[in-house]
């Protein structure tokens, strides 16, 4: 490809890595930052062990547990389980054995791997970044190619700092205009998925652009990038701005000074060339999007919070009434239905979809002066120390307890079923995580996914709500 | 690795799309420190009830899947999370081979790691080896990665396509860290380059 020939930000991002290309057209395509946690890196670094193999670059590597840990004060006095007390302490043993920096359970640091990348600088413009976790999609919010990759890979990446990759086609997803009243990076990203469905981006690395993409915050940038992997995609990234320089700026592991302003000079050339060539295109307006919530157990059955169950009788064909109906059963729905008349049993704000900072706010300003309904859990879990923190100094923390909800430590809690926060059989949750399906969060639980204001909406309310209905106290 | 050349065996019919990485194994059996012995929780909510009895209608609990090699499934197989442990669970139990009209790219790419061979197939096909695999023992399928073909129980040859370099690795059993280790020459000289530029991202 000639330097003239128009490129697009992971064209770029992708050439400035590539080590060596072997015969047949795969690239060894460098790292610069891994990110590890106890469950998917066991077997890696016992495969090093095994194999005689040091750590390649224990400076560009850092590790973290979040997944299977508790979220309560009961961390303070030790894992209980003991199979996620092994996962703990094997991990521990391994960045000992291995040299590789971690943050420990009970650091201010500690989260969930995708709040802390960012929040600590890590994650920067430009970078590839890689963590055995499907969500790490999420760093690609920052202009960096992010994508999560299997034990194998981690334990190649450890080895060797570099990952045999071929090269991904481009799809650009363009949101123009102007998010309406309710509306958050959330609906934005589940209405993309429900327009082309959890296979969509199969294949393609996402850039996610236009005039919607471009006002959003740093947080939401990230809860878009962080689903591109629910519609199937290896990356989401967002061209990087001011926004993001902005963000950057001045965190622990970004470069200061001098070194930050040359950063920035090359940064800036990244965003994708006018005429850039993308494989696949699709575009939407802000001013359609209505608040959503998913209703069965893929994340591309998704539908307006105004909406109501589908029928099955009207599927298109019978696959997809075979897949409507079991979807409905296991739901517990009814044809027809109002989504809003649907009680829910657990309200669960975080996840490295939607525990930020800014996420907290936006669930605070609804609960603020309200109160949590009769009967609901209603879990708040900020996705890392320093966000529980920073909504402590703001008192935020003060708007949930005083509501009704929980105040937790950070984690990645109710996302997964994998730890002591779980759902029981049958029970529903209305949940700011990423994934609907059977048995997510935990064995017979039922999940509707949606944004932080509507899972505040929905906790206030006792069911299903339109934010639009429920909005801050005094603001009318 | 266990290389991969040629496969007989018997295939469990999976016939829906979007099997997602939770149900091939849920997040509760994630903590383990070891790759083996994860088949016994394969699909475990649909294979099992709460009180770990077996749902007598789910595939792999009749008589003649239980040694099942092969999976024919539909659309997006092994979508949602990239846990390693979907394809290890799968090989645990014994299946070597997954055939789809399109695959999940994390759990693709997971699956010629360990030995797994996921074959695309275009729906029609997989239709075709759907209603070959609902007769169980009396049909078994062949894969030969050789020769690049699924053989169907009437003798049917159905060519499939495969990246050259991951046919390669499968065949010979190859680990990709070894042959990594080769271009260590070219890594460092990348790492003095990109050091030069960007230290800020060294130290």
């Amino acid at each position: 490809m000639s330097a003239e020939t128009p490129r697009t930000l992971f064209d770029k991002i992708w050439a400035h890595h590539v080590v060596d290309t072997l015969p047949d057209g795969t690239a060894l395509l460098y790292i610069d930052r891994h990110l590890v946690h106890e469950v998917t890196s066991p077997q890696a670094f016992e495969g090093l062990r095994v194999a005689g193999r040091p750590v390649h670059r224990p400076d560009a590597t850092i590790a973290v547990v979040d997944h299977n840990i508790a979220t309560d004060s009961s961390r303070r006095t030790g894992i209980l389980d003991p199979e996620s007390r092994l996962q703990v302490e094997t991990l521990e043993h391994n960045v000992v054995e291995f040299g590789v920096p971690y943050i420990p359970l009970l650091d201010a640091r500690q989260g969930i791997v995708h709040v802390i990348g960012p929040e600590l600088g890590l994650s920067l413009p430009g970078t590839t970044i890689v963590c055995g976790d499907s969500h790490t999609s999420t760093h690609g919010a920052l202009g960096a190619l992010a994508f999560g990759i299997g034990t194998s890979e981690v334990e190649h990446v450890l080895a060797t700092q570099t990952l045999l990759q071929k090269p991904a086609k481009n799809m650009r997803v363009t949101v123009d205009g102007k998010l309406p009243l309710g509306c958050t990076a959330k609906d934005i990203v589940l209405a993309i998925i429900g327009k082309i469905g959890t296979a969509g981006g199969t294949g393609h690395v996402i850039e996610f652009a236009g005039e919607a993409i471009r006002a959003l915050d740093m947080a939401g940038r990230m809860t878009v990038c962080n689903m591109s992997i629910e519609a199937g995609a290896r990356a989401g990234m967002v061209a990087p701005d001011q926004t993001t320089f902005d963000y950057v700026k001045g965190r622990p592991h970004a470069p200061q000074g001098e070194a930050f302003d040359r950063a920035v000079a090359w940064w800036s050339t990244l965003p994708s060339d006018p005429g850039a060539q993308f494989d696949k295109e699709v575009s939407l307006r802000a001013e359609d999007i209505v608040p959503m919530v998913t209703w069965g157990t893929s994340p591309e059955d998704v539908a307006p919070i105004t909406a109501l169950v589908p029928d099955p009788a009207q599927a298109a064909d019978e696959t997809r009434r075979a897949q409507l109906q079991r979807m409905i059963e296991y739901m517990g729905l009814t044809p027809g239905q109002k989504l809003t008349d649907l009680k829910v049993d657990v309200v669960f704000i975080g996840s490295c979809t939607n525990s930020r900072i800014e996420d907290m706010r936006a669930a605070a300003a609804i609960a603020k002066g309200r109160h949590v309904a009769e009967g609901v859990r209603a879990m708040v879990v900020p996705g890392s120390g320093l966000v529980k923190l920073q909504a402590e100094e703001e008192g935020l923390d003060r708007v949930f307890l005083d509501a009704g909800f929980e105040w937790r430590e950070a984690g990645c809690s109710m996302c997964l079923g994998m730890n002591p926060d779980k759902l029981t059989p049958g029970q529903r949750s209305a949940s700011t995580s990423n994934r609907n399906f059977e048995g997510r969060q935990g064995p017979g639980g039922r999940t509707h996914l949606l944004s932080p204001a509507m899972a505040a909406a929905a906790a206030l309310a006792g069911h299903l709500a339109d934010v639009r209905d429920w909005q801050p106290l005094g603001s009318a | 690795m266990k290389a991969f050349t040629t496969l007989t065996g018997v295939a469990a019919p999976l016939p829906a799309a979007n099997i997602d990485t939770d149900k091939i194994i849920p997040a509760r059996f994630l903590k383990t420190i070891a790759r083996t012995g994860l088949g016994k929780h394969l699909f475990a909510n649909m294979r099992f009830n709460e009180d770990g009895s077996e749902k007598p209608d789910f595939v792999l609990n009749q008589p003649a899947y239980r040694h099942s090699e092969i999976l024919i499934a539909y659309e997006n197989f092994g979508c949602g999370s990239s846990r390693e442990h979907a394809p290890w669970a799968l090989l645990d139990f014994g299946i070597r081979c997954v055939i789809a009209p399109d695959f999940a790219d994390i759990f693709h790419n997971n699956s010629f790691k360990n030995g797994i061979l996921p074959i695309r197939l275009p729906r029609e096909i997989c239709e075709k080896l759907m209603e070959d695999a609902k007769l169980g023992g009396n049909a078994r399928l062949t894969v030969d990665l050789e020769r690049s073909v699924v053989v169907r129980p009437n003798g049917e040859e159905i060519p499939f396509e495969i990246d050259p370099f991951r046919r390669h690795c499968l065949l010979n059993g190859l680990d990709d860290i070894g042959q990594t280790m080769q271009h260590k020459p070219a890594i460092e000289s990348f790492e003095a380059r990109q050091r030069a530029a960007q230290p800020w991202l060294y130290g």
